[in-house]
């Protein structure tokens, strides 16, 4: 069992997660980089799988060498790029490298990347993909061939509670649940009414307990990031005095840390919120200010664990 | 006789409901919205990226499928049945219907085939395995 489901199925602890840095060139030295920084700190991170519809190192290689270096690994699995049998063709190969958490994701269209000239695939879509992690772990492909042994998996899935239509949200969760989710990624939301209507009606619709919520937050330098956001992705939006107060701080890089931090909090007192995911974009010391500002301490790595988690490194 | 009942079906659905030829056709539950006209041709709700004015990620000018569907289940005079419907999982789509009559797919249930290992992966084998 992986150390997410444990605290999230044994426990009532709180988690944290976060996303792994894209690798591109040089992807094994950088991979090493970013764990020495992330480990000890989370109990998931999220091998991407191509973000925003950009080629980067697979999801399935970033999350074999997360698990070489000491990080446990929530393989993302996006809808756009391949088709059920590549899909799942990545959870299998994830699954023989000791990969257990696993997060289905619809994913961002191709024209959101730079090649949008790409054919999407979108054969399965996120609640599908969900149904058929399940139906793997339960031991058989989606054409009912046997796996056996049956990959121990703990499923999860993405929902975005700043998008339209927003009472509908909450059925989505629904969904998801009935199809095997056990925990549920949350989109950034700059809205925070948005946010506790969204918690509160999971909590009312009798999943809190059953589904663990985890709002992402996502650290940024100054209010540039927040504009960018608010105009380039779709499904975001940031209001406007939250972009003008970073805007017009004193000191804007330090203001952007204190609007993250009070996000973080906000987030964490909801109900059926079980931890936070985190997005690092400033790739600086604030991740560490973050984290011990938010009560946590930072696991050590024996080298027992090292040696478990080293799989050929 | 079959291409023959797929023409006419194409002729009628396509202008009223910009039907795309899936075969299995799922327009009662989805407040009689063509899931298939998403740039993402999701089954089963709209994705993240839906704008803040209700418009598609991938086609700003047009309104997310998805909400018109939700719009409509909940302010259309439709059968109570098909409004519950609304929030079943649909399966996967067979793509070797394309292009077929879903009229006929519907009479001879083959619109409702789904994959062995889908098929047994229950609500119920679900519930168990969260146990």
């Amino acid at each position: 069992m992986s150390t997410l489901e444990h605290k999230l199925t044994k426990t009532s602890e709180t988690v944290f997660t976060a996303e792994f840095h894209t690798l591109d060139g040089n992807g094994l030295e950088k991979a090493k980089k970013y764990a020495d920084r992330f480990r000890g700190w989370f109990d998931g991170v999220n091998a991407t799988d191509n973000t925003a519809a950009h080629a980067h190192v697979s999801n399935v290689a970033s999350a074999i060498a997360m698990k070489q270096l000491g990080l446990e690994p929530i393989l993302q699995v996006v809808c756009r790029d391949k088709n059920r049998l590549a899909q799942q063709a990545d959870i299998m190969g994830a699954s023989m490298f000791g990969v257990e958490n696993f997060l289905a994701l619809t994913g961002d269209d191709v024209t959101a990347g730079d090649e949008t000239e790409a054919r999407r695939v979108f054969d399965l879509d996120g609640p599908q993909l969900v149904r058929l992690m399940s139906t793997i772990k339960r031991g058989e492909y989606m054409s009912g061939r046997k796996i056996d042994p049956a990959p121990h998996m703990f499923i999860g899935a993405v929902e975005n509670p700043g998008a339209p239509p927003f009472e509908y949200r909450v059925q989505r969760v629904a969904k998801k649940y009935a199809s095997g989710a056990k925990f549920l990624q949350l989109q950034i939301c700059y809205h925070q009414d948005r946010l506790e209507k969204f918690c509160a009606g999971v909590r009312d619709a009798g999943l809190a307990g059953k589904i663990a919520i985890i709002p992402t937050i996502i650290l940024v330098k100054g209010a540039s990031a927040l504009n960018f956001m608010h105009n380039s992705v779709p499904g975001i939006d940031v209001p406007a005095d939250q972009i003008a107060r970073v805007e017009k701080a004193a000191d804007p890089c330090e203001e952007a840390y204190l609007q993250t931090l009070e996000f973080a909090q906000h987030a964490l007192a909801q109900p059926s919120v079980r931890g936070l995911h985190i997005t690092d974009f400033r790739n600086d010391e604030t991740l560490e200010r973050l984290m011990t500002d938010l009560g946590r301490v930072r696991q050590s790595i024996t080298s027992e664990v090292k040696e478990n988690h080293a799989y050929s490194a | 006789m079959t291409t023959f009942i797929a023409t006419i079906e194409h002729v009628i659905k396509g202008p009223v409901w910009g039907c795309q030829d899936c075969g299995q056709c799922v327009l009662h539950s989805t407040g009689m919205t063509c899931p298939m006209n998403c740039p993402k041709t999701l089954r089963n709700g709209p994705c993240g990226g839906v704008r803040e004015d209700g418009h598609c990620e991938v086609k700003p000018e047009m309104k997310c499928v998805w909400l018109k569907a939700y719009d409509r289940t909940e302010s259309w005079p439709l059968p109570s049945s098909w409004k519950e419907e609304y929030n079943h999982l649909r399966p996967p789509v067979d793509n070797r219907l394309k292009g077929t009559s879903s009229w006929k797919n519907f009479f001879t249930k083959r619109d409702r085939w789904t994959p062995t290992g889908w098929k047994n992966t229950t609500d119920e084998s679900i519930e168990v395995g969260q146990h």
